[in-house]
């Protein structure tokens, strides 16, 4: 009987474990396909597919989903741009002012979001005030852009900081100039690391509501939409919407984890 | 004389207020093989660095095949590397890894693929175009690290330490391989290496270097019979150094050892200068019975340790005031008697002058 508990007991706990992570998501999912009575979508009432046929019935919520999406992309190709280049700069050379760099990093990651995003609001009203620098998508785009870059630093140096600095003397002892090695070698072998920056980037950037509260404006993003409408209920699509994001988001991660596996 | 390849003049090397190559001024003709030989920290790779193009020197000149390069980056010198990690590019297969070169000097097609083989042929590694560097043994990423650098027809090959990873049996035979190599492309090869059997092995000539600097350039029957400082005696091969009260004695140096005895070499064999010392190889002694007659030089001493290693039998001899010298003898025919000698007994040991070595003032402290 010990023994049977001593075999077994590992794998309980993380069959627990498992539930405890998935559950919240497993009910997520599950209430899209409820039929609920009223506007609260809190207690199992039947099974339907109408609220994934007609996703988009719900006036605002497309709009909100194309605004996430589309501050999303723009704000990780910049953040993972901006953010590779500073990560090389940072492990590659010395500079003034590269210890402070270092620290100043860090202080997006280390700053509560809601003192961030209280601080970005005062200061773009601030520097202008409307209709000069309106709080709209592009503010938005400024913030995500802001504490994405943190994230994409302090990823790509991981990936960096481990990097064969005679791989590129190589390169350059068989006749690479400094562009070509950087597209030959250095590139393709941080791309990992710059794909996991970007991955981080893009799902942060998605689901952020605090930041994104005090600088939005009159825009509405899919997270502060879903938070608009859990005061009069949330409606299924929201659920399912939620599900799709999910269920694109740990594909993406499968593919990755496959491709780099296929590579190896 | 062949033409000059490399000339390096008064090249110096400082990092931070460390100096790392303090001076060095050389010749490498072409299509020598050419070795700097010293102990790790000496410079020989710093000094490698240099000519490659990955180091730029504090001061002197660097000239290759007369032209200036001293301050040409890395990418637009007629030379190539083979480093000591190999450095091959994990994410490309062998072919692309040793093509890399040629695609960057704009060859195409055909050409690409014929001269990759060719390279894949000198190193015998047909058949392993399509693999990764990481599905290979040392010994073949050795090999594929040599074509990557020799597929592109360089003036200058550099190896910084190229077996240095490999075990001992693979390391000889890649040895005699890279001779092979050499001989077979006839391109100038500059060989850093601490091994000492490596460089007497595969050298045209080397330059033995000491903290910054080479004590002595020479080939390696040179370097072994007559080397000139304390340093290249105990670094290339084994050496008796006899030190004591310098003398002269019409065409000898003396050595009046602190025992009293005093020893000769000719004043042919180099200049001992007011600090040096007679030396002799180990190999050059030979040992008779205390009351044997002998002519030449000749110290008292008592056995302490025999070594049978098969070939020869190595001895130390505790000579007076607790000199000790090593002998080596050779296991056929022994000159005196048939058996090894035993620690414990007395011997006496005798060299003709002519085979001793004569070292000057040391130039390093």
């Amino acid at each position: 009987m010990l023994r049977w508990l001593g075999r077994n007991a590992l794998r309980a706990y993380t069959g627990l474990a498992l539930v405890y992570l998935l559950l919240p998501i497993f009910i997520v999912a599950l209430f899209s396909f409820n039929d609920p009575v009223g506007k609260t979508n809190y207690t199992w009432v039947g099974f339907t597919l109408s609220h994934w046929a007609n996703l988009f019935a719900i006036p605002g919520l497309l709009d909100s989903v194309v605004v996430s999406l589309r501050i999303a992309f723009i704000s990780t190709l910049a953040a993972t741009t901006l953010g590779t280049l500073a990560a090389l700069a940072l492990v590659r050379y010395q500079f003034r002012g590269r210890p402070a760099t270092s620290l100043f990093i860090f202080l997006p990651l280390a700053t509560p979001e809601i003192i961030l995003g209280a601080s970005l609001l005062t200061l773009f009203v601030a520097i202008g005030q409307p209709p000069f620098f309106p709080l709209n998508e592009f503010t938005i785009l400024i913030a995500h852009i802001t504490f994405n870059i943190s994230y994409v630093i302090v990823t790509v140096r991981a990936r960096l900081s481990g990097f064969d600095r005679r791989l590129e003397e190589a390169s350059a002892d068989l006749g690479a100039d400094g562009w070509q090695t950087f597209w030959r070698v250095t590139f393709p072998l941080i791309l990992p690391g710059i794909a996991a920056a970007s991955l981080l980037a893009f799902s942060l950037s998605i689901d952020d509501f605090v930041i994104t509260n005090f600088t939005a404006g009159r825009t509405t993003t899919f997270p502060m939409f879903v938070w608009g409408s859990a005061r009069v209920g949330v409606p299924p699509q929201v659920n399912a919407i939620g599900t799709i994001f999910f269920v694109v988001a740990v594909s993406a991660v499968a593919i990755g984890s496959f491709l780099q596996r296929r590579r190896a | 004389m062949a033409d000059v390849d490399v000339r390096l003049v008064n090249v110096t090397k400082k990092f931070g207020d460390q100096t790392a190559v303090d001076g060095i001024t050389l010749d490498v003709s072409d299509g020598e093989f050419f070795t700097l030989l010293g102990p790790s920290g000496c410079g020989k790779t710093t000094t490698l660095r240099m000519i490659g193009g990955f180091e730029q020197p504090t001061s002197g000149l660097i000239e290759l095949k007369g032209e200036d390069v001293t301050f040409l980056p890395a990418h637009e010198r007629d030379v190539n590397t083979v480093f000591q990690s190999y450095a091959l590019f994990p994410h490309l297969t062998i072919f692309e890894n040793v093509a890399f070169g040629l695609r960057r000097s704009g060859i195409k097609g055909d050409e690409v693929t014929s001269r990759v083989g060719e390279a894949l042929e000198l190193v015998q590694l047909i058949g392993y175009e399509k693999r990764k560097p990481a599905q290979l043994s040392g010994g073949q990423a050795q090999r594929v690290a040599l074509a990557r650098a020799l597929v592109n027809r360089p003036a200058v090959l550099l190896l910084d330490e190229p077996l240095g990873a490999l075990d001992l049996k693979l390391r000889k035979q890649m040895g005699i391989e890279l001779k092979r190599i050499q001989r077979e492309v006839s391109i100038t090869f500059i060989y850093v290496t601490h091994d000492q059997e490596e460089a007497m092995t595969m050298s045209d000539r080397i330059a033995v270097m000491n903290k910054g600097h080479y004590e002595q350039l020479a080939g390696p029957e040179t370097l072994y019979e007559r080397p000139t400082t304390r340093f290249v005696a105990s670094f290339v091969g084994a050496s008796n150094l006899l030190e004591g009260k310098i003398g002269s004695d019409g065409e000898s140096w003396t050595v009046t050892l602190p025992s009293g005895d005093v020893v000769r070499a000719p004043k042919s064999l180099g200049d001992i200068g007011t600090g040096g010392a007679i030396g002799v190889r180990p190999e050059k002694l030979t040992l008779l019975e205390p009351g044997q007659e002998s002519k030449g030089n000749r110290l008292d001493g008592t056995v302490v340790d025999t070594s049978y290693l098969g070939v020869l039998t190595q001895y130390t001899v505790e000579g007076a005031g607790g000199l000790r010298l090593l002998v080596s003898e050779q296991n056929v025919d022994r000159t005196t008697r048939s058996d090894t000698w035993r620690p414990g007994e007395r011997v006496a040991l005798t060299w003709k002058p002519e085979h001793g070595f004569v070292v000057g003032d040391s130039k390093s402290a």
